[in-house]
């Protein structure tokens, strides 16, 4: 027989079965097994919805007491004035995507996993061996620089936008918008590295001097930057996803990079392009459905299209110069498979096709 | 990716900022800290090729639990009395997580840093997913135990409640005035790196006695994302360390955000684990035992200490204070009690306390039941309808509190309340840190110096105020706790959902008046005031 000492008895807690399941009893709400405080978009809510819908919360709806914190010189929370356009509800934005936490992971994870096995392959099937000099050189030098460009846009203007909507589940997909951005950005420079690492001849830090100092990238620079200057959220989202990324965006990530790699022996790049390409779409959906849900306001539709002409005015001009400046790179490749005037027409197509979507009238660059 | 290979790609990432030429980033949040002292300092490296597939590793298992619970029937063993007290928990933690990644562009536009921008995005998102994955939690919680009631109405409850207004200063203050204030200080090197101890590691633990495994599955997975945070925080701390100009607001912020964590976190948290759960054994550790360990031992002595090297002046008289306030002046009972007086306005139910309740109580608080006790015994007597009004409406002896003006936790411990006619209006604190914080820290100077990014307080601050002589049944109504039948409500002062007659109704609670305690001081005359508020810090309120 085993004498136990008590002073060595291990004390832990010891639940019991107290039979507080669903279904156990019934009394009035035992079934009210839904989150009742919002009207979903659907018939019954999705789990986007349950997890995302009033956790900001808004004075318009339940918050009885108000903000209790403000900023010394205005008022605190997510102030409808922090930008010019208005809605009569902006509750009424649902993400297309749908995006919460397991949907960031999953999509994400997979890229980066995806990513990463075609990059390994690549080495080992020696990929790069096949490229010529001055296809090593545009990689080396264009691709690189727009590595800035997304990482600037990711960290100055989602991850600052995300902030500043009015409901949760603006400001979360303006989140994740963010995240694609860096997460982009990172893949390109971390294929940087790996081709400095492959190629002999690869010069690893010229993106920065390319991005810095070559002509042909400053007008974009330049607009990055204005666009990272931006105060009103909605402008920063609007011209970064709708006019910039229709002119300068998809014009050079689809326009010139994913159609001339493989004619020059690269079939690594566009995969990477290609999955930042597909981020754009999946943020675009987004997007749309905003700026779309703004122009068809009850009440506000006038004054929002007047507004986002106005925008459309101010930086279709900007991003044109910008991306007609960068028309030389399209002679760099050896093989040139596509000219400027063609790629240009097909990102002018896209863009036309936005701002009919949204009812606003196109500048007069677009046609020069 | 190996160590090795980590740094390297860590280092390439760091190459794509750069020194922006034609025009900065839009400064759309202020702060009165300067960094241009400041050396550069790296927090934890991180970067997105291995930080998502983590997340995704960690979200499966997360949700493998989940299923597993619901498989296993994990609510046929989970405690009513726990499970009640997490309508009020998960109803107010979504929002402070979610204020979290808002607040991360406000650290980005103030620090100079692009080390710490990285290191602050990848917080961003970690933010998001804490938010929504507790919401999801709460979502499962509704669906699969015995009285969604209260979780169904989440988060509209939460913003119409009494008690949402303490939780939420846990979430604005992350994303209101200063940035560095805001965002660094009371964000992340007290509310992350000291308060989310209890939080997410002792509740949890807590949740686990009482037969409930979820909470500490999804806790402790947000809990292992805090490390990160906790390094970004330190990194900007010491940053600001080197700008001696910095040294005033840092010590206005380090009592400001300590003050006010301890008032609401404690008040939270506190009761969650004493008077949630089941568990009595003499030797579980009670709260106050927690919190000596995570907060005075492991955060006070092991992070705070360090930084008197830097020169900094520690709170130390604020933190001795909070033990004291926890350990000799019955906070966190006081703070239970108040919510048990107040169950006609919450959204959840809230257990009697029993014989063992009370053995256990006055093994860990000597003196407890001379307090607490025979209040605890008139709240199990007035527990059914049709005898009586709520309790707090019957004199039990017990003088319904004045809120303070600060914290918003009532003030509960009587001597200590500080009454001051601040901005024209006469203002009630539950102690001279809270009174200081109202009436000199956020303001617009501090110590002479023009603190223009400095936040103010805010809102119709007294809750009860929106209710001043409302009847309470239509108070009821107008906050919608009433359950499907339209007659039942939602809070109730115990558990026994089996016996509808047992359950309080709006016809129960029709007929009594509702009163602010702050409108009533405002309209008292001088001398009355002046007798009120003696006799209310004299009173002991004891049950008789």
């Amino acid at each position: 027989m085993v004498i136990q000492d008590e002073s060595k008895r291990r004390s832990f807690p010891k639940p019991e079965f107290t039979d507080a399941e669903a279904g156990a009893v019934d009394f009035p709400s035992s079934e009210s097994r839904s989150y009742n405080y919002f009207t979903p978009k659907k018939k019954r809510a999705t789990v986007y919805e349950d997890v995302t819908v009033d956790v900001q919360p808004d004075t318009d709806r339940y918050l009885s007491q108000g903000w209790i914190y403000a900023f010394q010189n205005g008022p605190g929370g997510y102030p409808l004035e922090w930008t010019k356009l208005e809605s009569a509800d902006w509750h009424r934005f649902r993400d297309p995507n749908e995006e919460w936490e397991k949907t960031i992971y999953h999509n994400n994870a997979n890229v980066v996993r995806q990513i990463q096995q075609n990059l390994e392959n690549a080495k080992k099937a020696g990929a790069y061996d096949g490229w010529s000099r001055g296809w090593t050189r545009f990689v080396e030098r264009h691709l690189g620089a727009w590595m800035h460009v997304e990482n600037g846009l990711g960290m100055h203007v989602f991850v600052a936008a995300q902030r500043s909507g009015p409901t949760n589940m603006i400001n979360t997909a303006i989140a994740v918008n963010s995240a694609h951005k860096m997460r982009f950005a990172q893949d390109l420079a971390l294929y940087n590295l790996d081709l400095s690492e492959s190629i002999e001849d690869f010069d690893g830090s010229a993106h920065r001097s390319t991005w810095h100092s070559e002509p042909v990238w400053q007008p974009v620079r330049e607009v990055v930057e204005n666009l990272t200057a931006i105060e009103d959220w909605a402008e920063a989202l609007f011209t970064t996803n709708v006019v910039f990324e229709s002119l300068v965006g998809v014009l050079f990530r689809s326009h010139l990079v994913m159609q001339i790699a493989a004619r020059n022996g690269d079939y690594v790049t566009p995969t990477l392009v290609g999955a930042g390409e597909n981020d754009y779409e999946r943020d675009l959906k987004y997007t749309r459905e905003l700026f779309a849900m703004l122009v068809g306001d009850p009440e506000h539709s006038a004054a929002n299209k007047r507004t986002l002409q106005e925008w459309v005015d101010k930086w279709a001009p900007r991003c044109c110069d910008a991306a007609r400046e960068l028309q030389p790179i399209w002679s760099q490749p050896q093989e040139k498979v596509i000219t400027f005037n063609e790629s240009w027409s097909a990102a002018v197509d896209g863009f036309r096709s936005l701002l009919t979507e949204f009812d606003l009238e196109e500048p007069k660059e677009l046609a020069k | 990716m190996s160590r090795q290979s980590l740094s390297k790609a860590h280092q390439k990432i760091t190459e794509l900022s750069w020194e922006p030429s034609f025009a900065t980033p839009a400064q759309r949040f202020g702060t009165d800290y300067t960094f241009d002292k400041s050396p550069k300092k790296d927090p934890l490296k991180q970067i997105m090729r291995s930080y998502f597939p983590m997340e995704e590793e960690k979200d499966d298992r997360v949700y493998g639990a989940m299923d597993g619970a619901i498989r296993g029937n994990m609510f046929r063993q989970v405690q009513e009395r726990w499970m009640e007290w997490q309508k009020l928990f998960l109803s107010i933690i979504p929002f402070p997580e979610i204020s979290a990644a808002r607040a991360m562009p406000m650290a980005i536009d103030a620090v100079p840093n692009p080390q710490i921008h990285n290191g602050l995005a990848v917080q961003m998102i970690d933010e998001v997913r804490h938010s929504t994955i507790q919401m999801n939690l709460k979502r499962l919680y509704m669906n699969h135990y015995v009285d969604p009631a209260g979780f169904d109405m989440s988060e509209q409850a939460w913003a119409n409640s009494y008690s949402g207004t303490i939780g939420r200063q846990f979430g604005e203050s992350f994303i209101t005035g200063d940035a560095i204030t805001a965002a660094n200080v009371y964000l992340t090197v007290i509310a992350e790196t000291a308060f989310t101890n209890t939080l997410f590691v002792a509740m949890p633990g807590e949740a686990a006695a009482n037969g409930d495994y979820l909470l500490p599955t999804v806790f402790h997975s947000v809990q292992s994302d805090e490390s990160r945070h906790i390094s970004n925080g330190y990194s900007i701390l010491l940053m600001a360390l080197a700008d001696e100009d910095n040294r005033v607001l840092l010590e206005r912020d380090l009592r400001h955000a300590w003050w006010n964590n301890h008032c609401v976190v404690d008040a939270a948290i506190g009761t969650f684990i004493e008077y949630g759960t089941k568990d009595r054994r003499k030797d579980r550790d009670s709260y106050a035992e927690m919190w000596r360990r995570w907060i005075y031992d492991d955060y006070y002595r092991s992070y705070l200490l360090p930084l008197e090297k830097y020169g900094l002046e520690i709170p130390h008289d604020l933190v001795e204070e909070s033990w004291n306030r926890i350990v000799n002046k019955f906070y966190v009972h006081r703070v239970a009690q108040f919510f048990a007086t107040g169950w006609p306005v919450n959204f959840w139910r809230i257990d009697p306390m029993t014989d063992e309740d009370f053995e256990w109580f006055e093994e860990k608080y000597p003196g407890w039941y001379n307090q607490f006790g025979r209040w605890w015994e008139a709240y199990n007597r007035l527990r059914y309808p049709g005898r009586n009004k709520p309790i707090a409406f019957e004199d039990v002896g017990y003088e319904y509190p004045h809120r303070c003006w600060s914290c918003m936790v009532p003030c509960l411990i009587r001597e200590d309340m500080v009454v001051d006619k601040v901005d024209g209006q006469w203002k009630t604190y539950c102690s001279e840190t809270c009174h200081w914080t109202d009436a000199v820290a956020f303001r617009p100077t501090y110590q002479g110096r023009e603190t223009p990014n400095m936040g103010r307080l805010t809102g119709t601050r007294e809750w009860e105020s929106l209710y001043h002589n409302w009847d309470l049944a239509d108070v009821l109504k107008d906050l919608q706790y009433v359950r499907d039948d339209g007659r039942t409500l939602i809070p109730q002062p115990h558990l026994d959902l089996d016996d509808g007659k047992k359950l309080w109704t709006l016809d129960d609670i029709r007929g009594i008046p509702f009163a602010s305690p702050n409108i009533a001081l405002n309209e008292m005359s001088d001398e009355e005031r002046e007798q009120h508020v003696a006799a209310y810090r004299a009173n002991p309120n004891v049950t008789a």
